[in-house]
């Protein structure tokens, strides 16, 4: 019984975020409306992390599946596949390793710089 | 078979954990990291609709309970952020500095890329928030006037992508510290470089889920800034 209530909280916040995201004129969706207001509600303790865990763990373990209706959409789609092939290979490949790039260069940098928790990873190079 | 298939309900739901099962099943076997039982399922249903002549919109309809899933499976991401929040809290500015430069780098290629190839303004920004994990991304390419199921493609290639290069990449780049390799393989390559984060090492992992969150976030906010500037 515990789990249903849990994932009634985790829809309650779902929806004030639907909410939220009709009623600000901002393009962001009610996802990231809904997440940042989870994180409050954690926070400021309307709810112990017990009252949503399990549920919420068990949805995210599931995630991937979740998005098989969305990615089967893309037969609907040969028409602009065509078009999108060459900028959907560039994307992926190229500027994947580039923002990995640089992503791990700045944080590595910064973290040196500030000087804490600069524990070298030690693993013998192969 | 369509006439037949509006008769049952259960149908669509069933194809899809049916389909993963299998997908999730060859991975295992093989161990190849690049057949994500997400791109094994997808292709395999969408082989099946084709050969039996069953139309998307009816697939579509019959397995909305698994997209209805989706929403609150997003807004639970709060949940490991939460967990994690003292190793957040102690290196914010570093993971802060690193998320945001990432996604810059992600919208600013892609808004680059779209100028060079004369990219059409819907096929731009489906492709621009292609870095972050699938739900924030398939969301904000739909806010943006892009396409939510190629969004959604782009993304799991993405993650396949970083998946297979971040131990290389990270290697020959001599990022070293697990905090920053964590970040950098979340904020490029989401949820499926994060199966390869965790097992590169504990805090590697934990990193990289704080990144798909703190980066899905940012870009929320950015891609919109960013997609003024496309052609």
């Amino acid at each position: 019984m515990s789990y249903i209530f849990q994932f009634c909280r985790i829809l309650a916040v779902c929806f004030l975020g639907e909410i939220l995201a009709n009623l600000l004129p901002l393009p962001i969706p009610a996802s990231v409306y809904g997440l940042v207001l989870l994180l409050v509600a954690l926070k400021i303790g309307i709810f112990r992390l017990e009252q949503v865990r399990d549920a919420g763990k068990f949805l995210i373990s599931i995630m991937s599946m979740l998005f098989i209706p969305a990615a089967v959409g893309v037969m609907e789609l040969w028409d602009d596949l065509g078009t999108m092939l060459i900028p959907c290979i560039i994307a992926t490949v190229p500027i994947t390793m580039f923002v990995m790039g640089v992503t791990g260069i700045v944080t590595q940098n910064v973290q040196r710089r500030i000087g804490k928790g600069g524990t070298k990873h030690d693993r013998v190079t192969r | 078979m369509t006439e037949l298939l509006a008769k049952f309900a259960t149908w669509g739901v069933l194809l899809s954990i049916a389909a993963y099962g299998l997908g999730l099943y060859i991975q295992r076997k093989t161990r190849r990291p690049w057949l994500h039982p997400l791109l094994l399922s997808s292709i395999l249903i969408i082989v099946l609709l084709s050969g039996l002549r069953v139309p998307y919109p009816d697939f579509k309809a019959s397995a909305s309970p698994v997209a209805y899933l989706l929403l609150p499976a997003t807004v639970s991401l709060a949940i490991p952020l939460y967990e994690q929040w003292e190793l957040l809290k102690k290196n914010t500015t570093a993971i802060l500095i690193g998320c945001f430069s990432g996604v810059l780098a992600s919208l600013g290629s892609i808004a680059v890329m779209a100028w060079i190839l004369r990219m059409e303004r819907v096929h731009a920004a489906t492709l621009l928030p292609k870095s972050v994990t699938t739900a924030i991304g398939m969301d904000v390419a739909k806010t943006l006037g892009g396409m939510a199921p190629l969004a959604a493609a782009a993304i799991i290639l993405t993650g396949i992508a970083g998946n297979l290069i971040a131990e290389w990449l990270l290697k020959a780049l001599k990022i070293e510290e697990p905090l920053a390799r964590g970040i950098a393989i979340g904020t490029s390559s989401h949820a499926i470089g994060t199966a390869k984060a965790l097992e590169l090492g504990e805090v590697e992992g934990a990193m990289s889920g704080l990144a798909i969150a703190v980066a899905g976030v940012m870009t929320a906010v950015l891609a919109p800034v960013v997609a003024v500037l496309l052609p």
